[in-house]
């Protein structure tokens, strides 16, 4: 017992040791990653010319909301956020819908077919008929400046639509649906009393997931909603801060007047990153654990 | 039709004829007939379609009713000043990005796995997690913003004043470099979800008979690692044309161009900005082609040297 104990705490001692190296790297990996968006928030709450001047690496200086008071008092930030909160509304529903109804025909088994139909849509994981005959198809079937643009040709979201077909398949007992059947339930009475409430952890990563996408999507729309009035947030945000930048940066090599950059300007493009980054930001830890348990259930078991 | 008559009563012997047996699911099939037409309609049209590489398209007279001229359109990407350049910067840029960020995943899940106290794990995994929720728009700002000659975050930490969206030498590091920040946090979850199905008792068992924490990494959690990390190879190698279109479009500038012409972006400034639909379509077709042609290369390979392995 006492031998045992000693050798134990040797190796505890060396196991102790390379712990505290490991947890040394992962905070120094934590900083790395989090610094950037610490930097972005402190920089949007100071002064302009301190954050020029490189005062802003630890604390706000100069503390001001004005960048924010300009940001919400942008209408088309404005604009382009209910647009953003719309679209991810209506898309994260139409999505998930989609998904479900792909996903749950292709888990049964003894579907006629279903081979063939599993086949049909993984496909168009791997080819696709490329920018310009997409484009043309979804013209033609009237979608542009319509805001089904962005759910229709996307259509079925074929790798989440897996996943789900695996949960249902390993996660709902097959007892239970022939159970209901045979007391007469109809396939679509066991999907919507037995398949969906059983699978609301699934449902919640699809929810995440759909939700992310289309608040950050802005390229579908660059493409399909060419009209101002339709711009998504981020899409909103290229003027500020991809458009504005270069044009600064011209300015500059031209008259040398980066010191008369407009102060405001500065300070917009700060607050505005914040302000498109924080929805997802806030809200995605509280589903941390459902979307690490979606990937578990999709995860490749033998 | 007559194929399915004759098959169905020779599969099962006592089976039901085929039309019976669908019809007893008739509602499963109701379920999946709007997913169906959207992928018939958005995704097998246009794939159909791509015939357009090799026609005139003319509004007027469609998709299919356009002349065809052959490979006219091919033979103009070939014969343009920068096709070369594109073709290289498209490959050189993907391969790169694979080369760097495909490793570094693994590496941080097989440490983030080692951590025992469990709150400081969960907190590691969050923060790592964000960047991936934050959009490619709001990404590419930041980096304006960082990378910015005067004012800018590196600038100020290296007291120095270059404009590193105008450097091509520094294109392909500024993309990978920040889509290493943005991911590789993200990509440890594959990683992690088959970590956690190891039985911990391995691990107990390798702590008795004296394993350092790397020799039960090596052991222990890189073997029940392999199949995966040949699953996330063949699936990112497969995609090596396709870099990433929404980055590169937002930093490109006039002056990093002799790195950072893709043929994606092209592709898009031809089809949508100039309306040229043919050519932008037959360029992009060569694209798929290339990359269809190094997924079946990168899957031959791969299968072998997980064959391999798994004789180890």
């Amino acid at each position: 017992m006492g031998k045992k104990k000693s050798a134990g705490q040797l190796k505890g001692l060396s196991d102790r040791s390379s712990d505290i190296i490991l947890v040394v790297i992962c905070l120094a990996i934590v900083l790395l990653v989090a610094y950037p968006l610490y930097y972005v928030l402190v920089a949007s709450v100071s002064n302009p010319y301190d954050v020029y001047a490189g005062k802003t690496f630890l604390l706000p200086s100069g503390f001001t909301l004005d960048g924010y008071k300009a940001v919400f008092a942008d209408k088309s930030i404005i604009t382009g956020y209910i647009n953003s909160i719309k679209y991810t509304v209506v898309g994260t529903v139409f999505s998930v819908v989609m998904i479900y109804l792909t996903a749950y025909p292709l888990s049964i088994k003894d579907l006629p077919g279903r081979k063939f139909l599993s086949i049909f849509f993984i496909i168009t994981m791997y080819f696709g008929g490329g920018l310009m005959p997409t484009y043309l198809i979804v013209r033609d079937t009237g979608l542009i400046d319509s805001m089904w643009a962005l759910f229709l040709p996307g259509g079925v979201a074929v790798g989440n639509m897996i996943i789900v077909r695996n949960f249902f398949e390993h996660s709902i007992p097959k007892e239970m649906i022939e159970a209901a059947e045979i007391d007469g339930a109809s396939k679509w009475t066991t999907f919507v009393k037995i398949v969906i409430p059983l699978s609301r952890s699934i449902m919640a990563v699809m929810v995440v997931f759909s939700m992310v996408a289309y608040w950050n999507d802005w390229f579908t729309a660059l493409i399909y909603l060419p009209g101002q009035e339709n711009a998504p947030l981020p899409l909103v945000l290229r003027n500020i801060l991809i458009k504005s930048s270069a044009s600064a940066s011209q300015a500059s090599t031209i008259s040398g007047g980066y010191a008369e950059l407009n102060k405001l300007t500065e300070m917009i493009k700060f607050s505005s990153i914040i302000v498109a980054a924080a929805p997802m930001l806030v809200i995605y830890p509280f589903v941390q654990k459902y979307f690490e348990k979606g990937f578990m259930a999709g995860a490749v078991k033998g | 039709m007559s194929r399915s008559k004759t098959k169905a009563p020779s599969k099962g012997g006592g089976e039901k004829p085929i039309l019976q047996r669908m019809g007893a699911y008739w509602q499963l099939y109701l379920m999946l007939l709007v997913p169906v037409i959207l992928t018939i309609v958005y995704k097998y049209i246009p794939m159909y379609g791509i015939q357009i590489a090799f026609r005139d398209y003319k509004s007027v007279r469609g998709m299919w009713g356009s002349d065809w001229v052959g490979l006219k359109w091919f033979i103009r990407f070939f014969s343009s000043p920068n096709c070369v350049r594109m073709i290289k910067n498209t490959i050189l840029l993907s391969f790169y990005s694979l080369l760097w960020s495909f490793p570094i995943p693994i590496i941080l899940a097989l440490m983030i796995n080692q951590l025992r106290f469990n709150k400081f794990k969960r907190t590691v995994q969050t923060v790592l997690y964000a960047p991936h929720f934050i959009s490619v728009m709001v990404v590419c700002g930041m980096l304006r913003v960082f990378l910015s000659p005067s004012g800018g975050l590196i600038n100020l930490i290296a007291g120095t004043s270059i404009d590193f969206l105008s450097e091509a030498a520094a294109f392909r590091t500024i993309y990978i470099a920040s889509g290493i920040w943005q991911d590789a946090g993200w990509g440890i979850i594959v990683y992690m979800a088959t970590l956690a199905n190891i039985d911990t008792s391995h691990y107990e068992a390798a702590k008795i008979d004296g394993a350092s924490m790397f020799q039960r990494i090596r052991y222990i959690d890189l073997p029940e690692l392999v199949p995966q990390i040949v699953l996330m190879l063949i699936m990112s190698a497969g995609s090596l044309m396709n870099v990433g279109f929404e980055k590169v479009f937002l930093l490109q500038t006039d002056l990093n161009k002799a790195t950072s012409d893709v043929i994606a972006v092209y592709v898009y400034q031809q089809g949508i900005e100039h309306a040229k639909y043919s050519y932008s379509t037959a360029v992009g077709l060569f694209n798929t082609i290339v990359n269809v042609i190094l997924l079946i290369v990168v899957n031959k390979i791969t299968s072998k040297i997980s064959e391999d392995v798994s004789f180890v």
